[in-house]
């Protein structure tokens, strides 16, 4: 075990011990390092004012992500890339090349905001990722502007296509591959400040004891849930492990027959596999919080958490997932629906962690649509998330999955329509006659994102909706997305 | 000498400079107040506030915060020195609550400690006991309990009773639109360092220096010249920093003087939303007579909007919402009236437009029920209801309904080149044609003018200061009234000096705004930041130029107006000379090199109890069409285009005009269409950070934006450099994209009129047009 965590700060070495387990990266950094360039918005990942650029070597490679600094603990960035926004002028002050594009098409107003829009950009940037104006939405949807109207922010990232890194950059990555190869360790991190612990094991193997050995840990991977409960709720966590940097759970396995992912994969390295063979899951994965979340968020946190509004959950039920669990060296599968028990409970023992999620391929899931109704198109939370795989056959029903997130205390089958579909002709006739089955198998509340009513009703929409896709176009359906109306 | 040759200035008025401080932006260089380096012992401050909307306090005991770790000093009402207030006008907004709250989330008390977080778990420790009171929360609570923070004022003009039961054609309705919040990036934030003396300096994020000072000073008991105010920047404000920072910097004084260590306070996110107050939510009933044509000939109207907890400036929003419900179009008998209703919320602020575009969207709501009633194109009945055109020859139409003459109107040249522009007709028909086929996406447009007031309704804020030093060097030091919240005040105003002494702008320093330079001054609002600063420093830098003007005419026997500045250089008759070499002369023939400046708003008046005068110097026009779409399953919308056509006069900075313009209109659509302020039955505000109150992101800006400046711009009122205030008025292009969705609700249904309500919500939409389907 190591009792302190080094990582990189804009291309230097440093080492920090003695820190509170649950510090955050932004306060770190504000407070301890006087490095005030980095804004705290919201202190909740939504608005990426705080967005810093974190490296990662990845088969030799150096690998940059733009993440949210505010729900980030320092102790998870054991043998990382830190670049902050002070970090980007080179050594004779020059702005750096995205930095200059900001200001050229006049892309700052009141400049609070800017440092994490730099960022974003800026990680991109590094791995050489070019972004037109369509996809720049989806690049800075995590980065809120209140003065611009984001045109011209937009346009710089534009302007930023097809520009290559210069010597600067190269020599910076460069150079953060060689820290990075340097500092490299893999043992179990260990910190301690009042009694209170935070793990950072490297392997599997070693996750699992510790777990075993302290059932009553938060167990960490991206911190854009837990990162919350401290930031937001004020808790003080007694003890923390932290998953992020055990490398045989970042498994993605893509076999004949099912796709598996291990504990540690992210949505952003999630998602362009689901989108392979489910492409409407990539489409709503896209709107799923945003790239700094996706960025630390994993596709399993997503479900271990329980939460009743994750977005992915009903679409893996429609697809039949599986998940294994882990105690020790005790491994059990089940049916992925069947993890969600009530609200707050899960079928999870003490000490047992979600080890992986497997999605089969034997079945045709072409047909699968997801549906995310919120407020806001980018970086929302669903007030109603709809899932829908039906199978047609001889213009009858012949199987029909269908699963809402936002409409019960859990992820929750729709067994009721399901039932009303099954075994009926495809038409209008049969959907008029299923909708009103999800009454039977949903009692929706009304809260700030949505009321009752509207969530009903918007339900029952929605497999309208889906009868709808079956014949006809994208660009008849469909707002956002692929093939999505434009003009 | 050929004065022809030599190039013009670099970074004069008209030209596209980029803000002053892009580079510092982008580098993360540019300090908030929340960045200021701290001196050792900074304390830490953190409010704690109510968690009823309506209760007596029957005991406060908070003997386990003073001992807990890290605590300084836990300051209550009977710590103040001075007044427990810190309202902006009328002393009705108690800095620390004593034996009543009237909102959940009121001030209570404040704790300093060594970290926040020290600070923030001591007041965790406070025992408090309330008892409930009734809580009025909305509008139709205070209507109902006839709770106002006065009786109903009225604006009115001609017999709207009569020429209503005249009226061939009336329809009335209900409309409702919902507050907003302002979410500027940077929270609210403070931060003190006492001094000798009584003294203390006092760094603000505030949009309005004097009035932190002015409150400061009454909290603490001291003269105003103890109290210095900074504020080198914001990180936007909207409106939101006019009057909201006065608690933070008086708490962090206060700490400051208590313990004479430097007190910081910054909330967070959640704190900033649940404390301070919002755009006002109004409630309207309407009832409207026009002709055939859609011609209105009577208006009667209530609006009732939601002040909260205390007045704070909801009086002057109030009248500016009424002063505004005529928007372009003369109404010839009106009965306007306005309840400013008090309610157990927060108390109600400044918002961009300070009640204008409250007092617009009702009147366009009203020309739109007006065409689907007559089956016309809005466009059409919006026309024949302007004012007369500024060049229409004996016009009838021209005076407002609170007597103030529209002299400048173009709103008439506007709709014609952006009508072209934008193929609003032909856009039209074919989203006529395209809904008749479409199974579940719809489309819809609308286009609606802009008339926006320029000048502070209260007729004695139009004023404003400057100071500007020429150092012996050449280089120059700019000061003024106004606050840099982004807008780019700064860099406008620097233009203006630059261009009066004909010196690129470098030469030009842009300092903090700070009451010891420039004293007595008003908010940086109503748009009169460019307007009001503008002339100020240049009536300053002009008395400098001035006195160079006649020290070279005497030392080389010329006339004053033979001497000449240009592009950097001083003419006199054949002979030129550095801007630093005459600099340099004069000060060794000791001419004063610094000034101040001064200006007042010329030609206004008003009068409040009769509701009548000419409140505004001139008005800025504009125009915009929007195009969305819609899912009729889900409600879902966005937009689709918008091509907006704006006045700025002769602008003294098109790039920074286009952004103000360009982010006006998307903060106007998230207004009306996607920002929701939800409180639940206890009184608290449940969407209190962007996890739960959506702004609109970057995919929400209309893919195709097509913004112009409307070029014949120029301000027939001698402004600085005949250019138009920018602040305000383009937000209220926003309201054209309501207008569309109710177009493609409308269009889905066949015609009729469409009581969509705003926020536009998905939820919204589905309901109304659920409620349609049901009518036919």
């Amino acid at each position: 075990m190591q009792s302190e965590i080094t990582f990189l700060l804009n291309g230097e070495i440093c080492t920090v011990s003695n820190i509170d387990p649950t510090t955050t990266l932004l306060n770190w950094l504000r407070n301890e390092k006087l490095l005030t360039g980095s804004k705290e918005g919201c202190g909740e990942g939504d608005c990426g004012a705080c967005t810093v650029a974190v490296g990662s070597l990845d088969q030799g490679r150096v690998n940059y992500k733009a993440v949210n600094a505010c729900i980030q603990f320092v102790a998870m960035l054991e043998g990382k890339s830190v670049w902050t926004i002070e970090g980007l002028k080179d050594a004779s002050g020059h702005l750096h090349p995205v930095q200059d594009a900001f200001v050229q098409t006049h892309g700052t107003q009141c400049g609070f905001c800017t440092p994490g829009f730099v960022m974003s950009l800026f990680a991109a940037h590094l791995n050489e990722e070019h972004y037109n104006k369509q996809e720049a939405d989806t690049l800075f949807a995590g980065n809120l502007c209140r003065c611009t109207g984001y045109g011209t922010i937009v346009t710089a990232a534009e302007n930023m296509q097809g520009v290559g890194l210069d010597q600067t950059d190269q020599t910076r990555i460069q150079n953060d591959t060689t820290l990075l190869e340097k500092i490299k360790s893999a043992k179990t991190v260990c910190l301690e400040s009042d009694g209170r612990m935070f793990y950072s094991p490297a392997n599997a193997d070693d996750l699992a004891d510790l777990y075993a050995a302290n059932p009553e840990a938060t167990i960490v991977a991206g911190a854009t849930d837990v990162g919350l409960w401290v930031t937001k709720q004020h808790r003080e966590l007694p003890c923390v492990i932290h998953l992020g940097r055990v490398e045989d759970l970042k498994y993605i396995k893509e076999e004949d027959d099912k796709l598996v992912f291990g504990a540690g994969v992210t949505h952003t390295d999630a998602m362009p596999v689901l989108a392979k063979y489910f492409p409407d899951l990539g489409e709503m994965m896209r709107r799923l919080g945003a790239v700094q979340v996706r960025n630390s968020g994993t596709l399993v946190g997503n479900i271990a958490n329980g939460s009743p509004i994750g977005d992915t959950p009903p679409a893996l039920i429609v697809l039949g997932a599986t998940i294994t669990l882990r105690h020790g060296d005790k491994r059990r599968s089940i049916a992925l629906e069947d993890f969600f028990i009530a609200y707050g409970k899960q079928d999870r023992a003490k000490g047992e962690f979600v080890e992986s999620v497997e999605v089969p391929l034997d079945q045709a899931g072409a047909q699968a649509r997801f549906y995310k109704i919120s407020k806001r198109f980018d970086q929302d939370i669903s007030a109603v998330c709809g899932c829908f795989n039906i199978a047609i056959e001889d213009g009858q029903v012949k199987e029909a999955r269908i699963a809402f997130g936002g409409m019960a205390a859990t992820p929750l089958r729709a067994k009721a329509v399901e039932a009303a579909l099954l075994g009926n002709p495809w038409t209008e006739a049969t959907i008029d006659a299923a909708v009103d089955a999800f009454e039977q198998d949903y009692a929706p509340i009304s809260d700030m994102r949505a009321t009752a009513t509207y969530r009903m009703l918007v339900s029952k929409n929605l497999l309208r909706r889906y009868f709808l896709e079956t014949s006809h176009s994208p660009e008849q359906t469909r707002m956002v997305g692929a093939g999505a109306f434009s003009l | 000498m050929n004065m022809e040759k030599k190039d013009m200035i670099q970074g004069g008025v008209r030209q596209k400079i980029h803000h002053d401080s892009g580079p510092k932006h982008v580098s993360g260089e540019a300090v908030y107040t929340g960045d200021i380096a701290e001196p050792a012992g900074t304390l830490q401050v953190y409010i704690a506030t109510s968690t009823r909307a309506h209760a007596a306090i029957t005991k406060m005991d908070l003997s386990a915060v003073k001992t807990a770790k890290g605590v300084a000093c836990v300051l209550s009402a009977e710590d103040i020195p001075g007044k427990n207030d810190v309202s902006p006008v009328y002393g009705d907004d108690p800095m620390f609550a004593t034996d009543l709250v009237q909102y959940y989330g009121q001030s209570l008390f404040a704790v300093a400690a060594d970290t926040l977080q020290n600070a923030r778990k001591a007041a965790s420790l406070a025992k408090i006991d309330y008892v409930d009171k009734p809580a009025l929360l909305t509008v139709d609570d205070a209507m109902e309990a006839n709770s106002l923070l006065k009786e109903p004022f009225v604006m009115a003009r001609g017999d709207s009773k009569k020429a209503l039961s005249a009226s061939k054609n009336t329809l009335e309705g209900r409309f409702r639109v919902g507050g907003q919040e302002h979410f500027y990036l940077e929270t609210q934030a403070a931060f003190a360092i006492p001094g000798e003396d009584n003294d203390v300096l006092v760094h603000a994020s505030t949009q309005h220096p004097s009035e932190i000072q002015h409150k400061v000073s009454s909290v603490l008991g001291i003269p105003y010249h103890c109290v210095r105010v900074e504020v080198r920047r914001m990180g936007g404000a909207f409106g939101g920093k006019e009057s909201q920072g006065n608690l933070l910097a008086c708490t962090t004084a206060l700490v400051a003087k208590k313990t004479g260590k430097a007190a910081k306070l910054v909330y967070d996110r959640d704190d900033d939303m649940s404390i301070t107050g919002k755009r006002h939510d109004f409630r309207y009933d309407y009832k409207v007579g026009f002709d055939d044509n859609g011609q209105i000939s009577a208006l009667e109207m209530d609006q009732a909007l939601r002040c909260g907890m205390s007045w704070d400036l909801s009086e002057p929003i109030a009248d500016r919402a009424l002063f505004h419900a005529d928007n372009a179009y003369f109404l010839p008998h009106a009965t306007i009236t306005s309840y400013r209703c008090k309610t157990n919320t927060q108390s109600n602020t400044a918002y961009r437009g300070f009640g204008g575009p409250q007092g617009m969207v009702i009147i366009e709501r009203i020309i739109e029920d007006i065409a689907d009633h007559l089956g016309l194109d809005p466009v059409e009945v919006r026309k024949v209801n302007f004012y007369d055109h500024k060049d229409t020859v004996n016009g009838t139409r021209r005076t407002t309904h609170y007597g103030m003459e529209v002299e400048d109107c173009i709103i008439q040249d506007i709709i014609a080149e952006l009508e072209e522009t934008s193929e609003y007709a032909k856009r039209r028909a074919e989203i006529e044609a395209f809904n008749k086929t479409s199974p579940i996406l719809k489309r819809g447009i609308a286009m609606t003018p802009v008339k926006f007031g320029i000048s502070f309704t209260k007729t004695f804020l139009n004023q404003a200061g400057a100071l500007v030093h020429v150092y012996s060097d050449g280089s120059i030091h700019l000061n003024h009234g106004g606050t840099e919240m982004g807008q780019g005040l700064f860099t406008k105003v620097a233009q203006v000096v630059a261009e009066e002494f004909q010196v690129d702008l470098d030469r030009v320093k842009i300092t903090a705004t700070d009451t010891a330079k420039v004293p007595n001054t008003s908010a940086t609002a109503a748009s009169s930041g460019a307007d009001l600063n503008g002339m100020a420093a240049k009536n300053a830098a002009s008395v400098i130029k001035q006195r160079l003007i006649e020290f070279m005419a005497e030392r080389h026997q010329a006339k004053p107006e033979e001497v000449i500045f240009k592009n950097g250089c001083v003419f006199v008759k054949e002979a030129s000379y550095t801007f630093n070499e005459v600099v340099q002369e004069a000060y060794f023939s000791r001419i004063q090199l610094s000034a101040t400046g001064f200006y007042s708003t010329p030609k206004i008046n008003w009068d409040a109890a009769t509701g009548q005068g000419r409140p505004f110097f001139y008005f800025a026009y504009g125009a915009s069409v929007t195009e969305v779409l819609v899912d009729t399953l889900s409600g879902e919308n966005r937009i689709l285009r918008a091509d907006i056509l704006h006045d700025c006069g002769q602008s003294l900075n098109p790039a920074l005009d286009y952004g103000q313009i360009e982010g006006a209109y998307v903060q106007g659509c998230g207004w009306l269409t996607m920002e929701e302020l939800v409180w639940n039955e206890a009184g608290k505000l449940t969407t209190h950070a962007p996890s739960t109150y959506k702004i609109p992101a970057c995919s929400d800006r209309p893919q195709d934006l097509r913004i112009k400046l409307f070029e014949q711009g120029k301000n027939v009122e001698d402004t600085i450099y005949r250019s138009k205030a920018v602040g305000e008025p383009p937000f209220m292009h926003g309201i054209s994209s309501l207008m569309a969705l109710r177009h493609a609700l409308s269009s889905t249904v066949g015609g009729g009129i469409v009581n969509l309500d705003a926020p536009a919500t998905p939820e919204r939409i589905l309901m109304t047009l659920d409620t349609l389907r049901k009518r036919v």
